[in-house]
């Protein structure tokens, strides 16, 4: 069960994360978009199944909500007929895929190597106690007081009101 | 069939794989930032899975802060990308290979 589960958001995951890069039938990035968006919710999907229940509430609010409104504002923004226009190089296109396919087995050898002994890993998994990520879970171990993360959150908070300083004073129409 | 550590690593590749080719072959300012976004997201998916199977949650902390900074990304990233549209009217970066502005 759970691993039929786990093949239909994969494969789904992946599918239209290639449809995102290279979709036969549109050059149009607002399709591109839409399917950014499949793609997070089925990502959103293997978080559940690995027991992280508020990464895939997050992945789905801030993903699928924010960050895609976000680029789909900015596409309508920019009048951006012309590009979709244009061909794709199909030479340089192959190379590419050649150079990041040939980077792909590199990777799987070496975790099948690592990993594929699935009877000797299994046996590790069991071993070890299968951590849930629930809401009271991540955040006692975000706050802790000795192991926690307070200083990197406070830093992160920073971080974002400088992001969000910049992103007003970068859109401003005349500099100043 | 029960998915392992090893199955969530290989679709995590293949997912960071995929952002790679986009950031390369594509042309179009757009979809090279949300291929990038793809590439973060594989990572993600190798840190809760690795978190998963070690019986650990710092991994799922380290993602919380990558989603966060991620965002913040996404912000200024866009902004500078109509920054830049407005001054060249262009998001190819093919029309964009001089320095000056």
């Amino acid at each position: 069960m759970e691993g039929t589960v786990f093949n239909i958001f994969a494969g789904l995951a992946v599918l239209s994360a290639l449809l995102v890069v290279a979709n036969p039938f549109s050059r149009n990035p607002v399709t591109s978009a839409l399917f950014l968006v499949t793609t997070m919710i089925s990502i959103s999907g293997l978080f559940v199944l690995l027991g992280a229940y508020f990464l895939a509430a997050v992945q789905i609010l801030v993903y699928a909500g924010a960050v895609m409104v976000l680029f789909l504002f900015v596409i309508m923004l920019l009048d951006l007929r012309e590009g979709a226009r244009r061909k794709l190089n199909l030479v340089s296109f192959a190379m590419g895929f050649m150079a990041v396919g040939s980077l792909f087995l590199v990777y799987k050898s070496s975790v099948d190597q690592t990993y594929g002994d699935t009877t000797q890993h299994q046996e590790v998994a069991a071993g070890v106690n299968q951590v849930e990520g629930s809401t009271r879970a991540l955040g006692q171990s975000l706050f802790s007081a000795e192991k926690g993360f307070i200083l990197p959150f406070e830093i992160v908070s920073v971080l974002l009101l400088v992001a969000m300083v910049g992103v007003i004073l970068l859109s401003r129409k005349e500099p100043l | 069939m029960e998915a392992t550590l090893g199955h969530y690593l290989l679709v995590s590749g293949a997912l960071f794989a995929i952002g790679l080719l986009g950031v390369i072959v594509r042309r179009n300012l757009l979809i090279i930032y949300m291929s990038l976004e793809l590439m973060l997201n594989a990572a993600n998916v190798a840190l809760v899975a690795m978190s998963r199977f070690n019986g650990n949650l710092d991994g799922q902390v380290m993602v919380f802060f990558v989603i966060t900074v991620a965002a913040a990304e996404v912000a200024v990233g866009l902004a500078l990308i109509v920054a830049l549209y407005r001054k060249r009217q262009t998001a190819e970066v093919a029309d964009l290979a001089t320095m000056k502005l």
